[in-house]
């Protein structure tokens, strides 16, 4: 079975450690707040300006001066800080966050991440993805594996314009976890109940397998 | 005005220099400390073909996007724009430009603009769209483009507190652009919630100094919520 995006973002939320300044991007990513593992402390960075987002408001504390970079209305936990939107950048631009996790249409071999732009269709614009995919050194995607019609989301070569260039070194799909090197994808674990050969299919770029994929456990 | 008070009395004197064809730098993230009064006035006034320099658009009916509805702005230099039908419509009939500009290259560009630096090199954007035709250089093994920095004919910002000085005080999260675009006019103009008497703001917790800010002027806020989300209690 392919995960839910319930478990997407459990798997994602093995990755945090204790002390980690971490940014959620929009989507799945936001959901992994909800799975930081007990015992460790994390704090949320939101790049309009927040470190240390907290829990949504109650009806009674909604504050339209308080919200992330969803624009969401969010709390600030104990011990938050906020500074200006350029104060936020030069903090992931700096490299200081130390985990950025996001969603994307396409990753590629060589670590490049197209996650902002469908030429033909209306584009929105990139928010503060480029930025984050550049100052980060640990980025974790999250996306599923293949699109409705079975098209491979993990290329040889990304297909549509990119946000960032070799800068992916983790995936985590609805079917497989996979890391990025050496102009290669590597198979490291498989959902539950996903054959081996069912993510080869589905993985267009150069997949390396290795003999035993353990399977990911909830 | 007398010495440094920077405190002005109508709205119509805040914007007065607003001319068509210029450029204004606005702060605010999404609808979260926007000077709305202000954009109020410019629609007011009427002027055409304004750059306008913001990190969004507002939306249909609400924040810049009223600027739309008598199609004032001619370009719009931004990081998302996808919260407006209006701006939609405009784009696709190419009444409307948009320089779609990364949430932080955007940030330092206000910056750079007012602090006298005319552009940075930055690793955002290099091997994508938006550093096509940009300078590239290598520091230390790793690419980079050269960005140019901002400046406006006009910055409006909003703020929480202020003296008559303009020392400016931001609440919470409507702080976002507005220090950086403060900075960034040639006139910089500011509305607030509450001027408090000289000396009442702690010198050490100003966030914008006065020495930004032009004109000044005491607001009321409808302060519209995007994306009300809330828990149980």
């Amino acid at each position: 079975m392919a995960l839910t995006r319930e478990q997407l973002a459990q798997r994602v939320a093995r990755e945090l450690q204790d002390g980690y300044y971490v940014n959620l991007g929009i989507g799945i990513p936001t959901l992994v707040a909800n799975y930081v593992p007990k015992g460790i402390e994390v704090m949320l960075q939101s790049e309009n300006g927040l470190l240390g987002m907290g829990p949504f408001p109650t009806e009674d504390e909604i504050d339209a001066d308080m919200i992330n970079a969803g624009k969401q209305t969010v709390t600030a936990a104990k011990g938050a800080s906020i500074f200006s939107s350029a104060e936020s950048f030069a903090m992931i631009r700096g490299g200081h966050v130390d985990l950025t996790v996001l969603g994307a249409f396409e990753v590629d071999v060589a670590g490049n991440i197209a996650s902002w732009m469908i030429p033909g269709k209306l584009i929105k614009g990139m928010g503060g993805a480029m930025d984050l995919v550049a100052g980060a050194d640990n980025i974790i995607v999250t996306m599923t594996h293949a699109s409705k019609h079975g098209e491979s989301k993990l290329l040889t070569k990304c297909s549509l314009p990119l946000t960032g260039a070799g800068c992916i070194k983790k995936v985590v799909t609805d079917l497989a976890y996979i890391e990025i090197a050496d102009n290669k994808f590597w198979l490291k674990e498989r959902a539950p109940g996903v054959s081996v050969d069912d993510i080869i299919r589905l993985t267009e770029g150069e997949l390396v397998v290795p003999d035993v994929v353990p399977e990911m456990t909830f | 005005m007398a010495g440094f008070n920077k405190i002005v009395g109508s709205y119509s004197e805040a914007m007065a220099g607003l001319e068509d064809g210029m450029t204004i730098i606005a702060g605010g993230f999404g609808l979260c400390g926007i000077p709305e009064n202000l954009i109020s006035e410019i629609k007011r006034k009427g002027c055409r073909d304004l750059t306008i320099v913001s990190n969004n658009c507002g939306v249909d009916g609400f924040g810049l996007g009223i600027l739309l509805e008598d199609k004032q702005i001619k370009k719009m230099v931004s990081s998302y724009v996808g919260e407006n039908k209006l701006f939609e419509q405009q784009l696709l009939a190419g009444e409307l430009e948009v320089e779609l500009t990364p949430q932080g290259t955007l940030a330092e560009k206000m910056r750079a603009g007012g602090a006298g630096i005319p552009a940075f090199y930055t690793a955002t954007g290099y091997g994508t769209p938006i550093g096509e035709g940009k300078e590239v250089r290598e520091f230390n093994g790793r690419n980079y483009i050269l960005e140019e920095a901002i400046t406006g004919d006009f910055a409006i910002v909003k703020a929480w507190k202020a003296d008559c000085y303009g020392n400016l005080v931001f609440r919470h999260t409507a702080q976002n652009f507005n220090p950086m675009a403060a900075t960034a006019g040639k006139i910089t103009v500011v509305e607030v919630e509450e001027i408090v008497e000289l000396g009442a703001l702690d010198p050490a917790h100003i966030h914008t100094p006065g020495i930004y800010v032009d004109r000044l002027i005491l607001g009321s806020f409808e302060k519209r919520i995007e994306q009300r989300t809330v828990r149980s209690a």
